[in-house]
């Protein structure tokens, strides 16, 4: 490749690692591929649950009984927050690519309404649905 | 400026543009479901069944979840190019990927159609 024999400048290197961190768009970033790789995960366990629900009022009754259990809503409370992020975060990153906010101070400020509005709706939606 | 060499049949592209599509279209779904099932009068058995059994719904619902079959393809497949590099091991973790999600899909759609 060309671009190889082209001086690299010399960059300075910070890596305390007691004292670098991520950044809140960095922490967003990240946390967007965990909830999306949490909601993959248990995909099946949701499809599951949806065909329960829909196919007769005795699967209904099981999916009651099912989504009823503490274990069971703690882990739906936890997907409830993976979507939610991933839809709000999705939303950010579509904007970054219309070139929306791409300063570093309109990307740190929206990188902190992702993380505010998809825990607030989280607990909002979630006690509602509890 | 870097001077890019650029080879490929842009399948990169092809599948960066599809990730952003279907989830465009899951953004317009959710607000839709989510206002359609948080109005529903009565959290039972027959309202909730009747909100996917109709023929415009369940489309909808059907473009949802293979929408959400690409997207999640593409998400996972960057999650394995980006974590694991042993070649064999990668492949097998696309195709199983790929197999789940195609399963996933089938699924949905049988859950919708027996409606």
């Amino acid at each position: 490749m060309s671009e190889a024999s082209v001086a690299r400048k010399a960059r300075p290197k910070f890596l305390d690692l007691r004292e670098i961190r991520l950044p809140l768009p960095g922490i967003v970033s990240i946390l967007h591929r965990i909830s999306g790789a949490g909601l993959f995960l248990l995909l099946p366990f949701l499809l599951y649950l949806f065909d329960l629900s829909v196919s007769s009022p005795e699967t209904f009754a099981t999916y009651k009984a099912i989504v009823g259990h503490p274990l069971v809503k703690l882990i739906l409370f936890g997907l409830l927050w993976a979507y939610l992020h991933h839809f709000c975060a999705g939303i950010r990153f579509l904007l970054l690519d219309l070139h929306k906010g791409i300063e570093l101070e309109p990307a740190r400020q929206s990188a902190r309404l992702v993380l505010i509005v998809s825990l607030t709706l989280t607990v909002i939606l979630g006690v509602w649905l509890w | 400026m870097v001077k890019r060499l650029v080879v490929g049949a842009h399948y990169g592209l092809r599948d960066w543009l599809a990730q952003r599509a279907t989830a465009t279209y899951m953004v317009l779904y959710t607000i839709v479901f989510a206002f359609a099932a948080l109005t529903l009068p009565k959290m039972d058995y027959e309202h909730w069944s009747a909100l996917f059994s109709g023929g415009l719904m369940r489309f909808l619902t059907f473009l949802f979840f293979m929408s959400l079959a690409y997207h999640a393809w593409v998400g996972v497949r960057d999650i394995w190019m980006d974590y694991v590099k042993p070649l064999g091991l990668r492949l097998a973790l696309h195709l199983i990927t790929l197999f789940l999600l195609v399963g996933y899909a089938g699924w949905a759609a049988k859950i919708l159609w027996r409606l």
